[in-house]
């Protein structure tokens, strides 16, 4: 008997044979398709990953490998299900936070562009008028408000931070830096303290220096936790960038200003892009600081949501969630580009 | 560089070694001024207030702000029995002074507030006699207050009141700590119902230790399999551990609440498919089960980057050859792979673990009653019941925790080793 079983999980087809079996067993036993094409999915795709085991893989390995690649399959599916899994919500037709019968007999009038319209009439005064629409729009909508106030704070703090950490950056990968371990992890710490604490340091100081409910006092803390991320990824491109590169252009008389420009620069633009990139995702974010340190005014997206889950929970918050998850698509795919061209730059193999 | 010309004649009569000392201190000082404006700048907008709410802990001076006079006349006091009749009498026009100011942190509510965190209903006590205290226009003050209330001629009042009188104590801490002051001042564990704190210290801890083990299970072979698989196809499973990391923290949070709520998607396709009746659906969320699940999702990539990066480096032919001198492949793994992917795992597991402990929006918006976590607790005293001082004692408690393993993380990892993606 075990001879046999070896030999059938030995031989693919078998194996393949085996999950058909199985399949079938769980259509007999729950009675519908969608379940057995679940399990099909879960415990089919692994066989097909291992077409390229070696002919003399035992059986022990064999299902070791097959376990193995389950697990991580259910971990992948883990990490990605809860973030694809919104945007079909948000066209749910009804106000509710799961699929309706109809959406998931992929029925056209179940779903619906209605919280998409939702997110601009939200707030707004008369959104059913022609004249002023846009200016309504502009000005009242709660949603178009708190876009405006993220991307207004994250960029004035992205430009702040990358400034700053570029300039820290540098000093910090000069061999001749002193402390450099202790400046580095105060630089970084931002990142390690809860923000909790962070916040309501800020919320205390600010206030007694008048700046707290301000823009300025939120852009202030945005800065400080979006430092770390510049400083990590500068220091990461200068890590492998030629110092006698400086010393060849200053040998012909390029003052320090002229050095940075024309020479450390443009290598490595890359890494400060991405930095950029980076604080500028924190700003757009980041919530415990907003919650503390800003005011009605200052609400930035974050804000919005944190109040909406709390208060009224509706759909308008998955069409948002929607949007900002293609944002991030967008992002990820420009830090990605920009990681080949920085490394390509420095002459490293790409990958 | 144009800088040094001038001195060119000067340090040319300079022994070398001088010179080099010069060039090099010149130098050091350039790279240390290039990290200048960001360090001052961190100091100011992060370090200093973060060390003035500190400071609250052990600082509050509701008591010798609101009766300046009686702060200090009541440190004469030995605490035997009642106070002076001259103390009395301060006190009794300190208070009456303090009902006319209107200043915010001034005013014998703030006072009444502070005495009323270590001796729970004696609020009315003060603001009840502050009214009164106008009339009593001469002695004896003693009998004239304790007619007001009874409590005046109770001793805690009176070593409460002094010890709250000096403006640096370790009040906050010692109720930070599940613990108070008895009748006679000494420190003892307070009441069953009160032991909160130190409950949930241990309760947030416990948890960040089970987010960050459940972390590595889950983490562990993802990044064995993002290392091992050929490029091409490592770099495709790579983005779905990617977009997840750069997903909004509240759009993730938001996701969680439609799949497991008691309407969600989870427990829909559960009843769907019959394996639980419509009213028997699971509460998955709103409690400690929601909480671990979200942060495990959310923390995960911290754990996952850190194992591929190791799992990279490590030679494949190592495993290989201990599987060719005889080895199972059990005791291979354990004794040639598993060593070598110790760095990664410890980067890993610190990391996780010091972004958990302090975990906020998460447990706030998730966590329902049982699923708070120390973050809340601080935040909750410092927006809603304004108890400050205690707030920051709490703060100070989480913030050893966490430079302590950010210290620990620094000696094994280094932090300039963190890369992201």
């Amino acid at each position: 008997m075990i001879n046999f079983l070896q030999k059938s999980i030995n031989n693919k087809g078998r194996a393949y044979f085996f999950l058909a079996l199985a399949t079938l067993s769980v259509v007999l036993l729950t009675g519908t398709m969608k379940a057995a094409v679940g399990f099909l999915l879960i415990f089919g795709t692994p066989l097909y990953f291992m077409e390229k085991m070696h002919d003399y893989s035992t059986t022990g390995e064999r299902f070791t490998r097959y376990v193995f690649l389950v697990i991580s399959a259910s971990v992948l599916i883990f990490l990605i299900a809860p973030v694809l899994i919104i945007m079909p919500l948000s066209f749910n037709a009804e106000p509710y936070f799961t699929f309706t019968d109809g959406m998931l007999s992929f029925d056209s009038e179940a779903y619906s562009a209605r919280w998409y319209l939702d997110i601009l009439h939200n707030g707004m005064k008369a959104p059913e008028a022609i004249e002023g629409w846009w200016s309504d729009m502009w000005n009242n909508a709660q949603w178009v408000r708190a876009a405006r106030n993220s991307f207004f704070i994250a960029t004035v703090s992205a430009i702040i931070a990358t400034t700053l950490g570029t300039l820290a950056a540098l000093g910090l990968s000069r061999p001749e830096m002193p402390q450099r371990a202790l400046i580095t992890s105060l630089l970084i710490s931002p990142m390690i303290v809860p923000l909790v604490i962070t916040a309501t340091g800020m919320f205390f100081f600010y206030s007694s220096i008048g700046i707290a409910k301000t823009y300025t006092g939120v852009i202030l803390a945005h800065v400080t936790l979006g430092v770390p991320f510049v400083i990590i990824t500068v220091t990461a491109t200068l890590s492998g960038f030629d110092m006698s590169l400086v010393r060849a252009s200053q040998n012909m008389g390029a003052n320090g200003w002229t050095t940075f420009r024309r020479i450390i620069m443009p290598l490595i633009l890359p890494g400060m892009i991405s930095g950029a990139l980076f604080a500028f995702i924190t700003s757009l974010d980041e919530v415990v600081a907003v919650l503390f340190i800003a005011d009605v005014e200052q609400r930035t997206i974050p804000r919005q949501m944190f109040s909406g889950i709390r208060e009224q929970i509706s759909p308008t918050i998955l069409a948002v969630a929607s949007i900002l998850v293609v944002m991030s698509v967008a992002l990820l795919t420009v830090l990605e580009l920009l990681r080949r061209r920085s490394e390509k730059l420095r002459g490293m193999s790409p990958g | 560089m144009t800088t040094a010309n001038p001195s060119i004649d000067q340090a040319n009569t300079l022994p070398l070694k001088e010179k080099l000392a010069k060039t090099t201190a010149i130098q050091r000082r350039r790279a240390f001024l290039l990290t200048l404006p960001l360090v001052l700048f961190l100091l100011i907008s992060f370090v200093f207030p973060i060390g003035q709410m500190l400071f609250n802990s052990i600082h509050n001076n509701k008591v010798s702000a609101v009766v300046p006079d009686f702060a200090t006349a009541i440190q004469q006091w030995d605490g035997q029995g009642l106070p002076s009749e001259a103390t009395f009498e301060i006190f009794v026009k300190d208070l009456a002074k303090a009902k006319k100011v209107r200043e915010v942190g001034r005013t014998v509510g703030n006072m009444a507030t502070r005495i009323n965190y270590e001796m729970p209903g004696s609020r009315s006590l003060f603001t009840k006699s502050a009214r009164k205290a106008g009339k009593i226009k001469q002695g004896p003050y003693k009998e004239a207050l304790i007619k007001i209330d009874k409590k005046w001629a109770n001793p805690q009042v009176w070593l409460t009141l002094q010890r709250a009188s000096h403006d640096i104590s370790p009040s906050f801490y010692v109720a930070a700590m599940d613990l108070k002051y008895n009748e006679t001042g000494e420190v003892v564990e307070a009441d069953e119902l009160y032991q909160i704190y130190l409950d949930n210290f241990i309760k947030t801890l416990w948890l960040a230790a089970l987010i960050t083990f459940i972390c590595v299970l889950l983490a562990y072979p993802v990044a064995y399999l993002l290392s091992v698989l050929p490029l091409r196809q490592s770099n495709l499973l790579m983005i779905m551990v990617l977009l997840p990391f750069w997903t909004s923290l509240l759009v993730r949070t938001t996701a969680w609440i439609a799949i497991l709520q008691t309407e969600g998607v989870i427990n829909d396709l559960l009843v769907y498919f019959g394996v639980i009746g419509d009213d028997g659906r699971i509460q998955m969320i709103y409690n400690q089960t929601g909480t671990i699940i979200a942060m495990v999702h959310i923390l995960l990539p911290f754990m996952i980057l850190p194992l591929y990066s190791v799992m990279k480096t490590i030679q494949p032919t190592y495993m290989r050859a201990a599987l060719s001198m005889g080895s199972k492949p059990f005791y291979a793994y354990r004794r040639v792979y598993l060593p070598q992917t110790i760095p990664g795992l410890a980067a890993g597991t610190l990391l996780v673990f010091i972004l958990a402990i302090g975990y906020y929006i998460t447990p706030a918006l998730v966590g329902g009653q049982d699923g708070l976590l120390i973050s809340n607790l601080i935040a909750y005293h410092i927006q809603k019941s304004l108890n400050w001082s205690l707030g920051a004692a709490l703060g100070t408690m989480l913030l050893v925790v966490v430079l302590l393993l950010y210290w620990v993380y620094n000696k094994l990892i280094g932090i300039d080793k963190l890369k992201f993606g």
